[in-house]
């Protein structure tokens, strides 16, 4: 089992009781990315940046230097808007680093401004999310005070306010152009890309950049010690170090922050420092990779390591870094059906397939717990999947706006195709499925011809 | 477009394997349909900005990275672009919208006003799915709620397109629905206690794609399958917006907007599409009707016409007068005017009832057509009433000119208006200050405050007016005073510069039509003057000629007043209700010896008649009418008229007949044919072009020219007149119009006639302070005129020394304007 | 309960004022009448729209999209158990229903001395700590049915009172941005660019920022 030993980059302070204050920042090398970064040219902050190939931890997993290069150039004021409202079932991290580190994520808020030239940055915390308001507007104070926010920041020409907003419960608003619409006081729905990419058309219609609270955590290291360093760590296109939230049936649930790209699935859920194997006298039944929009895995995966493309290609993804375990006395259908209830109290109500399509295939699911199913319900289940997401593939398709619809798939997709006999016992038949199911986790599975529904 | 200009606007794509062409910056939904190809939608609507939330148009785009789902109302076309409208993902994916669009809904066609002409129905029969698949239970919110006194809204059949509150919020600037709630349970509503009191609230209920919005006045009166229609124009404003006449069983029951580019855009505002109720209305006149002491008898035709006939034949032409005509067709003004002045030979005709302006100064100044105001980029200077209490539909072009096409506007006016939160500068003048403020602004600064209006403001003015090209809209903004301050100011801005072109904002249904038909003292069919235009028309067949100008109707009712009236007649006016001095009103139809009403309805004016001719109305003529622009447009008959009642036209030759003349008129197409004939800003514009589909939008006035024919009235500035000096002691009043009234249209109408809102007296604070009263007290305005009791309430949009009122709205107020003087000054005291 | 008192509506100007536009301002405000009231009133909402310049009916649209704004009075403490996943596969379903039988009202009520109001939650971000619950949004982790029937008692005998406020108040420190600190906000139109790039380009030959 291949523990690496990489070094603590966003949880290093974590050890500290006083590790959200100023004084245990400064006296930790707080700042000094910040000052290190003022010393180049915003240019070459953002050149170290790419060189380090930061991979976004929101859960598109998109590289955060070429991210801030689609700002069109001359196009003035930009925003940087931090995204903080953390909700994807089975993510924990982001509030952990705005608790107990919030000094640490405004320096990198400093950074991400100097570097593409926002002339405001707005850090939007979750609404539940009491004690990291109270967190983050105590540390944005103290370091307004010692002058490192706000007008000619350690006096220098370079001014920024970072405004803390927070939001007020809608999962969807993690959806950053929802995000945006919320930050701008509208109900949290998505805007259609095309044409509002956030780079080009954000807040107030500026040219925006949207980063995940982990993405930013980041950004002090790599300015001090360099992108290269950063990039020592990880493999392939994934880099550094990431935090995981290993929750479910694990000895120790907790949050680690391990190296990125070589460890693997079986080190985080068996090594005795992460989650310890399967409680007590379980096996492994399935396991979600990557918050509730991921598609399963399941034995077979365990020894994929936690490399963006790998897991891609292997039909699912990494996604906000939330890794749920289910062993063997889990109920596959009760499952599928509890993160699907998710979607479908979330969808924001903006496009038709989400907002009928999520609440419909909630309601047969719960119908068929009930003990209710018919021999037809898992095709229609699976008709009504191919309506929202055409094709049920990874990466999905979708009719929907955005990818919210399509997320309710991957449960049921997964559920249906692996664990067929639960399903049947549920609703007599056999389970086929009437649309072809191309998702590569999904598999393997058999498909009949289009229409042609199961059981009837 | 040239060739050239063709080829830069246009892309080339394909759509279903054929190569088509469309223009540049299109969306795809479009291109297809003027390509043949229809894509199904819901959401979309062609005079709004685009959503793509609903979803049902989405079609496999290949835009160079393979084919992906995309709505084709978001994506304009791109060269090399690759459409599939019929693919198998394709017409999955639409059958998948629609399925899902109907299991929460009710499909309760059968009780559904929308049923027949539903597009969801539509779409379910030609695209959709069989038999539902859908066994859970159904969505349920609270069966239909009145969401205003109009609209009543069910949200189970409601499919969240966004196009109502699209509408209340971007068309309208009314966002008085929004969405509620979240995902499934999202709903449409208000907020508590703030219905949706929009002036347009009835388009939502015209383009809801469902039958989730149904309009009260139509609420289950028929099914769309009974209804037969005509496309007309409306009347009941001078804006002109096309419509959809639609009735059935010989009783109109629905008008609906119809998109054309010049003029609506499909909108109509509430009081036009429901005041059809009042053509319905039990108390139309169906009979002629004649005084009998105090009583009014019917009576034959004849009888009436004969009594009629006799008075006129009694009377020496001078002594005969005409007032009123704006509700009458094209043809049916010409008709009259060719009665009055071509055979009785009176020029004391006026189709103004003293609340409009001068003749010569809306058929002189160079006019402007309303896309000609509102050109991109450019400036309007507002010098009218307020738009949208008046000319709905025209507030609406204004508004999106203002916040789409970046319009800059400029506004003077007596009071703030629903178009001050557009404009760039709002000049607040003391009535009756105008031209003297105007000159001001043109001379670009002045040291002293003007009319009320403080140098700073002025210079603001004049720099937003320095870079034009500026268009004019001209009104009537205050009917306290007599309207020459507005005609002073359009006088110095021509002075200024003779290109500068004019919009008209009368009011009144056909009173650009009756103008150009020669109902107004001095002028002639055609845009000509008396003297220009009299030998043309005598050797055309017109018998006689007035011998010199009349008397305008203020003119008229004081002559009639002193006893030098002995034929008034009043065709469909109202003067006790719209002529702005309610006294001198009532003396001259107290004193006039014979007065003949011309009706719909027994008004309070047509009691005091001898003689009540019943007319037909709207909807029940054929004909033309004729807009703000000048734009001559069709209106159409499509139910016969109460009773015996008949059109204008036919009574005009009747009385002509009775009086020894044959009018030579027989038919609405021949009298089209004369006026296309002889009035010479006419020519050319002929029966058949006006109904050919090209002209479905209208034909602006004058289409050619014809050297035959006498020069039209070029402007000629009125004498200088100076404002009228300012009384410290008094405040000027302010005198103007709501959309709903206590005219006839509304109160005949059912639905509507609720809505009056009637009147307070609105002061500025520094009045109220001044005068040492608080809002709310009970205050006595006292004017030359008479006195009368109202609420005063706090506006600062009314200006210091200014006392503003709402006319025809309960409270008297025609009883403090004396039309003799140039404004009306009142005094103000707690009551 | 109703409008903004004296106090709340100077901080909601000091709030406004961080945003280039008014509207933005939306949510805090929402929330800062709930703190006042405990939830949010109708008059409140038409006074918040007066203040940022929108209807009545635009507010109250965001206002019901978003789950904590409660537009009844709820309990004095607001138990939010999280029935998620992560939480279900470890006993969140039956730590919900413990609750309810405990105090004796169905999830998505209030009981009636009016001191609980329990909610049947999705993810709260605390999965490794399973099962979870929020008191008025504060976390208590990994709670054993045991656990559960203390926490009832405190909150009843007020004995969490310090780590516990009233429904509505969430953060207890509000950020204040000293006037002579400030930057000041970037509204389109209003600000160009931004001055340490202009002169950073100088040097070096590189563009605008990135
Ligand atoms: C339905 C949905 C929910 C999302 N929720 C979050 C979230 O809670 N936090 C987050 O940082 N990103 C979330 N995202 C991703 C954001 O849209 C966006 O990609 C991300 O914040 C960009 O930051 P990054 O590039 O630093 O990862 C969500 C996306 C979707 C489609
Ligand atoms: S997919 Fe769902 S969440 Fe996304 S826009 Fe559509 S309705 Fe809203
Ligand atoms: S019409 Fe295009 S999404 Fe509704």
């Amino acid at each position: 089992m291949t523990v690496t030993e990489a070094p603590p980059i966003i949880t290093s302070r974590f050890g500290h009781s006083d590790s959200h204050t100023l004084e245990r920042s400064l006296a930790t090398g707080g700042y000094d990315g910040l000052k290190a970064a003022m010393a180049k040219t915003p240019t070459e902050v953002g050149d170290e940046v790419k060189s380090a190939s930061l991979l976004g931890r929101g859960g598109a997993g998109f590289p955060a230097g070429t991210k801030w290069g689609f700002c069109p150039p001359g196009v003035w004021p930009r925003y940087l808007v931090v995204n903080g409202d953390e909700s994807e079932p089975g993510t924990y991290k982001d509030r952990l680093l705005m608790e107990r580190d919030p000094h640490q994520l405004i320096e990198g808020v400093l950074i991400a401004c100097y570097a593409i030239g926002a002339a405001q940055a707005f850090l939007y915390v979750r609404g539940e999310m009491a004690l990291a308001q109270e967190r983050i507007a105590q540390a944005l104070n103290d370091a307004y005070a010692a002058g490192y926010i706000g007008q000619n920041i350690l006096g220098s020409d370079f001014s920024v306010d970072i405004v803390l907003h927070w939001g007020a419960g809608a999962y969807i608003v993690g959806e950053e152009t929802a995000l945006i619409e919320s930050l701008e006081g509208n109900r949290g729905m998505p805007r259609l890309k095309p044409p509002y990419f956030p780079a080009a058309k954000g807040l107030y219609m500026q040219p925006t950049v949207v980063n995940n609270v982990e993405t930013l955590a980041n950004l002090p290291w790599i300015i001090s010690k360099g992108g290269a360093k950063f990039a020592e760590l990880g493999a392939e296109s994934s880099r550094g170090t990431r935090m995981f939230a290993v929750s479910g049936h694990v000895r120790n649930p907790g949050v680690y922050e391990v190296e990125f790209g070589v460890t693997t699935f079986r080190d985080l859920i068996y090594a005795p420092v992460y989650g310890g194997g399967i409680r007590d006298g379980h096996s492994l039944k399935a396991f979600i990779p990557g918050g509730a929009s991921a598609p399963w895995f399941y034995e077979e995966h365990l020894d994929i390591p936690l490399e963006a493309g790998a897991v891609g290609a292997a039909g699912s993804m990494l996604g906000s870094g939330a890794i749920v375990v289910m062993d063997d006395t889990t109920d596959a259908v009760k499952a599928a059906w509890r993160v699907v209830r998710f979607f479908a109290r979330e969808s924001c109500g903006k496009c038709t397939p989400c907002r009928e399509g999520t609440s419909w295939l909630e309601k047969v699911l719960r119908r068929i717990l009930d003990g209710h199913g018919r021999p037809e319900d898992v095709g229609l289940l699976l008709d009504v999947c191919d309506n929202i997401s055409p094709g049920i593939a990874w990466p999905p398709k979708q009719t929907t706006i955005c990818p919210l619809g399509p997320s309710v798939v991957s449960p049921i997709a997964s559920a249906v195709v692996r664990f067929k006999d639960e399903f049947i016992a549920y609703c007599g038949g056999t389970a086929e499925s009437p649309v072809a199911i191309s998702g590569k986790a999904y598999l393997p599975m058999r498909t009949t011809k289009p229409n042609e529904v199961a059981g009837v | 477009m040239s060739d050239t200009q063709a080829s830069v606007g246009t892309v080339i794509l394909t759509i279903n394997g054929k190569q088509v062409e469309a223009e540049a910056g299109e969306l795809v939904i479009e291109a297809a349909e003027s390509n043949g190809t229809y894509i199904p939608r819901f959401c979309y609507h062609p005079r709004m900005e685009p959503v793509g939330m609903c979803r049902m148009c989405i079609v496999e785009i290949d835009t160079g990275r393979g084919p992906a789902l995309l709505p084709s109302c978001m994506i304009t076309v791109a060269p090399e672009m690759v459409v599939d409208t019929e693919s198998e993902v394709t017409k999955k994916a639409q059958d998948g919208v629609l399925e899902f669009l109907l299991v929460n809904h009710p499909l309760d066609c059968p009780v559904c006003d929308k049923g027949g002409e539903c597009p969801l129905q539509d779409q379910t029969m030609s695209y959709g799915p069989g038999e539902s698949r859908f066994i859970e239970e159904k969505r349920h919110f609270e069966k239909p709620i009145p969401i205003s006194d109009l609209v009543t809204l069910d949200r189970e059949r409601c499919i969240l397109c966004d196009r109502c509150t699209r509408f209340a919020s971007d068309v309208a600037g009314d966002t008085l629905i929004h969405f509620q709630d979240r995902g499934n349970q999202t709903q449409v509503n208000t907020f508590p206690d703030h219905p949706f009191a929009s002036y347009f609230s009835g388009n939502t209920v015209q383009i809801c794609p469902v039958g989730a919005l149904t309009a009260s006045p139509y609420r289950f009166k028929a099914r769309p399958w009974d209804l037969d229609q005509v496309e007309s124009t409306c009347t009941t404003c001078a804006v002109g917006c096309r419509t959809l006449v639609q009735s059935s069983r010989n009783e109109i029951l629905r008008y609906q907007g119809v998109d054309i580019d010049p003029v609506n855009w499909g909108w109509l505002c509430d009081k036009g599409r429901f005041d059809f109720e009042s053509v319905n209305s039990d108390d139309r006149l169906g009979a002629p009707l004649v005084r009998d002491g105090d009583a009014m008898l019917p009576v034959t035709w004849g009888a009436a016409l004969s009594k009629a006939a006799a008075a006129i034949a009694a009377a020496e032409p001078a002594r005969i007068a005409v007032i009123g005509g704006a509700r009458l067709t094209n043809e049916d003004a010409y008709a009259w005017a060719k009665l009055a002045k071509g055979v009785i030979g009176t020029d004391n005709v006026d189709a103004q009832l003293g609340d409009g302006l001068p003749a010569e100064v809306v058929l002189g100044l160079p006019r402007a057509t309303i896309d000609e105001t509102f050109t991109v980029g450019g400036t309007v200077l507002l010098l009218a009433p307020d738009l949208k209490e008046e000319l709905p539909v025209l507030f609406l072009r204004l508004r999106h000119a203002v916040l789409k096409d970046n319009v800059t506007v400029v506004e003077l006016a007596p009071q703030r208006t629903s178009a001050s939160p557009l404009a760039a500068a709002t000049l607040l003048h003391r009535p009756g200050s105008e031209g003297e403020v105007m000159a001001a602004v043109l001379a670009g600064s002045t040291d002293r405050e003007v009319g009320g209006v403080s140098p700073e403001a002025i210079a603001e003015a004049a720099a937003l007016l320095a870079d034009g090209p500026v268009t004019v809209i001209l009104g009537r903004s205050n009917l306290g005073d007599d309207g020459a301050g507005a005609v002073a100011a359009a006088a110095a801005i021509h002075a200024d510069n003779p290109e500068v072109r004019f919009l008209s904002a009368l009011r009144r249904g056909n009173v650009h039509g009756a103008l150009d038909m020669g109902l107004a003292p001095g002028v002639l069919p055609g845009r000509v003057s008396l003297e220009a235009g009299g030998a043309w028309f005598q050797s055309n067949g017109w018998p006689t000629m007035p011998t010199g100008r009349g008397l305008d109707t203020r003119g008229i009712l004081q002559a009639a007043a002193d006893g030098k009236i002995d034929v008034l007649v009043m065709l469909g006016a109202d003067p006790l209700a719209n002529f702005p001095d309610t006294g001198l009103a009532t003396r001259a139809l107290a004193a006039a010896r014979t007065v003949v009403a011309v009706e719909h309805f027994l008004t309070a004016s047509a009691r005091h008649a001898d003689v009540v001719l019943a007319a037909a109305g709207y909807a029940e003529v054929d004909g033309s009418t004729t807009n703000v622009e000048g734009r001559v447009s069709t209106v159409a008959r499509k139910i016969t008229p109460p009773g015996t009642a008949r059109a204008d036209w036919m009574i005009a030759a009747e009385l002509s007949r009775l009086l020894g003349t044959d009018l030579g008129l027989e038919s609405v197409e021949q009298i089209w044919s004369e006026i296309e004939s002889l009035a010479p800003s006419h020519a050319g514009i002929t029966w058949d072009l006006l109904r050919s589909d090209e002209s479905r939008d209208g034909v602006v006035v004058p289409l050619a020219a014809d050297a035959a024919r006498p020069s039209l009235l070029d402007y000629t500035a009125p004498a200088d007149t100076t404002a009228p000096a300012f009384d410290a002691y008094s405040l000027r009043l302010v005198a103007s119009r709501k959309l709903y009234d206590l005219g006839t249209t509304t109160q005949r109408s059912g639905s509507l006639a609720g809505l009056v809102g009637g009147t307070d007296v609105r002061l500025n604070s520094y009045d109220f302070d001044r005068l040492g009263i608080e809002p709310g007290a009970n205050v006595t305005l006292t004017g030359s005129a008479g006195s009368l009791t109202l609420v005063a309430q706090r506006d600062d949009g009314v200006p210091r020394g200014s006392a503003a009122v709402y006319v025809n709205q309960g409270p008297a107020v025609g009883s403090l304007i004396d039309s003799a003087q140039a404004v009306a000054e009142v005094r103000v005291e707690r009551a | 309960m109703a409008r903004l008192t004296e106090t709340n509506l100077g901080t909601a100007h000091e709030i406004i004022s961080r945003y280039p536009r008014p509207k933005s301002a939306l949510i805090p405000l929402l929330h800062l009448a709930q703190e006042q009231d405990g939830f949010v009133a109708d008059d409140a909402m038409a006074h918040i729209a007066e203040l940022i310049g929108v209807t009545p009916a635009e507010v109250l649209g965001t206002c019901s999209f978003y789950e904590m704004f409660k537009r009844e009075p709820v309990g004095d403490y607001l138990i939010n158990v999280c029935t998620n996943i992560a939480c279900m596969l470890v006993g969140g379903e039956e730590l919900l229903h413990h609750l309810e039988g405990r105090l004796g009202i169905k999830a998505g009520s209030t009981t009636p001395d009016g001191t609980f109001t329990l909610e049947d939650v999705e993810c709260i971000a605390a999965c490794t700590e399973a099962p979870c619950l929020q008191v008025n949004y504060r976390y208590v982790n990994k709670v054993s049915h045991a656990e559960a029937d203390t926490l009832i008692d405190d909150l009843r005998a007020g004995r969490r009172a310090g780590e516990v406020p009233k429904h509505g108040v969430l953060a207890r420190v509000r950020q204040q941005i000293p006037a002579e600190r400030r930057a000041g906000n970037a509204a389109p139109g209003e600000s160009g660019e931004p001055v340490w790039l202009q002169s950073a380009a100088r040097p070096t030959e590189a563009g605008a920022g990135t």
